[in-house]
């Protein structure tokens, strides 16, 4: 069983590094040696109004350093809460969580959408033969880290970069193909690739999400359906926060 | 310094324990906490059969608490028994199973199957407010509660807790008959029906529109609650709602409870267990308390 620790983890640094979305690395004794890509941590807020974590993907790992590094939308109180963290200060932190994306043989497709980009970057960092395919509303974000490694498409949904459209609007556009899909970002765009893949026989992994409570298994609030039983649940639904977030497109019905 | 309870007949080594349907069977939190160190752990509710539970989401954040309607999926009493009680046998703490059904010989059904199994106690859920048939309807008709107790007390080889919802007019009345139908105690409060909407959506946060609140905004009611039941019956009382920290536990006590579960708290601290039995033992020691049972219903005036 992979090992949690839970840490009063130390801001190491963070900016904004577009409209509402902030980067944060944090320092930390245990979590950063234990995570791989894919993996999230719950961030708990200090406001004891605010009870429940928050769970953030990890966007980076450094080893050597020990720092994780989060990039994250605000999206309500609690990552308005985080935006206003400065060096030095400390968060509470549970992680590494979930399983993250295990690299299968292959030439891959690394997609992203919206706030969900950022944790494929640590993928594409670990990922060999691929081609990074980005989905932005508008203002991209990310952008050249990612061409940093490697071969990269945007899609905009208002055409100001790129494929105006979606991920697979710019996959069509550009005639690419690949043998396997590694996927983050918004419910539509998952459920599209999931037909996408199955159409072209294509593997595909996809990182779900849902809104959590525990974060570690024990409450059952974060499921998604599946179509065989569940080995743990023993219905058809299983745990994202502990036997994913990232799932066989052809197990999970979107 | 004695910090162990007895609730009818079993020992517990101090107050607190887990309140169901947070903790899982405490697989996932033995990561954290050392289950040794708990009073007991009470289980996420069971059926007869597998229960999928409700559509997501599920839980909703709300100031100072939170709602949930999981719908009480469970892997059904046989997946239960052949997995969960096997694993809390490899510690040293007591096994209470929550147990909930749609109907009466769904909860029979239940507690006969884990008559021989090596578990202390069964707390009867007839009280949530997510799922469409059962549960709450037993807990909110004096007569009903009478009659389920009196049912699953006839099949029962372990002591019986009858959890009781606040979602009523007076909780004594409920716990009275719960009492006169032979419940060997009691455990309040489940959680408060709730809603939140999501304005710029304009639509329910919840897929099931209403969920159970809990958390420390529920903390006064729960207190005034127990210390209401405390007066109205002689059974012992589990008492739980928002304790967050040892001082809400010990408030608790003191309004009438003999033990304490804790739930939404684990979710904003994975050793909040734990660090509520150390605070429970650093007030004991400040206070000069020589006996926690001092403590109970010990509130003056
Ligand atoms: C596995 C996973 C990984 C994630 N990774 C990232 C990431 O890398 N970057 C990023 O910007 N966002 C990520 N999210 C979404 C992020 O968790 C939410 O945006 C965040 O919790 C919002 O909190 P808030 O207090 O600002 O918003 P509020 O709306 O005030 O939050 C209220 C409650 O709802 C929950 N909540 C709200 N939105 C979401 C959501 N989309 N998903 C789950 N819970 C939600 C909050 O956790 C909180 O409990 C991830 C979600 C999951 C499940
Ligand atoms: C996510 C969640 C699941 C719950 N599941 C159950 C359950 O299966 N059976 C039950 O009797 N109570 C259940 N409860 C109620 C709790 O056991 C407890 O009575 C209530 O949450 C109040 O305590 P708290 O404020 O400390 O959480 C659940 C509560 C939560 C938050
Ligand atoms: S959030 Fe509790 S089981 Fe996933």
């Amino acid at each position: 069983m992979a090992q949690k620790f839970e840490e009063q983890a130390q801001v190491r640094k963070q900016m904004q590094i577009a409209d509402n979305i902030f980067d944060l690395t944090l320092q930390t004794q245990e979590i950063a040696k234990h995570a791989k890509a894919g993996q999230f941590v719950s961030l708990y807020c200090k406001d004891g109004a605010r009870l429940l974590p928050r769970p953030i993907s990890l966007c980076g790992i450094d080893q050597k350093e020990g720092t994780i590094r989060l990039v994250y939308r605000v999206a309500g109180k609690g990552t308005k809460e985080f935006s206003g963290l400065k060096e030095g200060d400390t968060v509470s932190v549970l992680g590494p969580l979930g399983n993250g994306f295990s690299l299968r043989n292959g030439r891959a497709f690394l997609i992203g959408g919206g706030i969900g980009i950022p944790p494929m970057l640590q993928l594409a960092k670990e990922c060999s033969e691929k081609q990074i395919i980005l989905g932005y509303r508008s203002e991209p974000f990310l952008l050249e880290e990612f061409q940093e490694q490697g071969e990269v498409f945007v899609a905009t949904e208002d055409g100001s970069a790129g494929t105006k459209g979606t991920v697979l609007d710019a996959i069509r556009e550009n005639g690419l193909t690949a043998d396997v899909i590694y996927a983050c970002g918004p419910t539509p765009m998952l459920r599209a690739l999931k037909a996408f893949a199955a159409e072209r026989g294509m593997e595909c992994y996809l990182s779900l999400e849902e809104r959590m409570a525990c974060g570690i298994g024990a409450c059952l609030a974060c499921v998604c359906q599946t179509k065989e039983k569940d080995a743990h649940t023993n219905v058809n639904n299983r745990r994202i926060c502990k036997e994913g977030p990232v799932f066989d497109a052809r197990e999970v019905e979107l | 310094m004695n910090t162990s309870v007895n609730l009818c007949g079993v020992t517990l080594k101090n107050p607190v324990m887990t309140a169901s349907g947070t903790f899982g069977s405490g697989e996932e939190y033995s990561e954290f906490v050392d289950l040794n160190r708990l009073g007991a752990v009470v289980t996420k509710g069971v059926a007869n059969v597998p229960w999928q539970g409700n559509p997501t989401p599920r839980v909703a954040e709300v100031y100072g608490g939170m709602l949930n309607a999981v719908g009480l999926q469970n892997p059904g009493i046989e997946r239960f028994c052949q997995r969960d009680i096997p694993f809390l046998r490899q510690f040293d703490t007591r096994i209470i199973v929550n147990v909930c059904g749609k109907s009466e010989s769904d909860y029979c059904e239940v507690v006969q199957r884990l008559a021989e199994e090596p578990v202390d106690m069964l707390e009867i859920n007839i009280s949530c407010p997510n799922v469409k048939e059962g549960g709450i309807a037993f807990g909110q008709d004096p007569k009903a509660a009478e009659r389920i107790t009196k049912a699953v007390k006839r099949v029962a080889r372990q002591p019986v807790i009858m959890k009781l919802s606040p979602n009523v007019t007076d909780i004594t009345e409920i716990a009275k008959a719960a009492e006169a139908g032979g419940a060997d105690a009691l455990s309040l409060i489940n959680t408060l029906t709730g809603m939140k909407i999501d304005i710029e959506r304009r639509s329910f946060v919840l897929a099931n529109k209403t969920g159970g609140m809990s958390g420390p905004a529920i903390h006064p009611i729960a207190v005034r609650m127990v210390y209401q039941t405390a007066k109205a019956v002689s059974v012992p009382i589990i008492g739980m709602g928002g304790i967050m920290t040892a001082e809400d536990a010990i408030e608790m006590i003191l309004a009438g409870a003999s033990a304490v579960s804790v739930g939404t708290a684990n979710f904003t601290d994975p050793r909040a267990t734990e660090k509520i039995i150390a605070g429970i033992e650093a007030y004991m020691q400040t206070h000069q308390v020589e006996d926690i049972r001092e403590l109970v219903g010990a509130v003056n005036g």
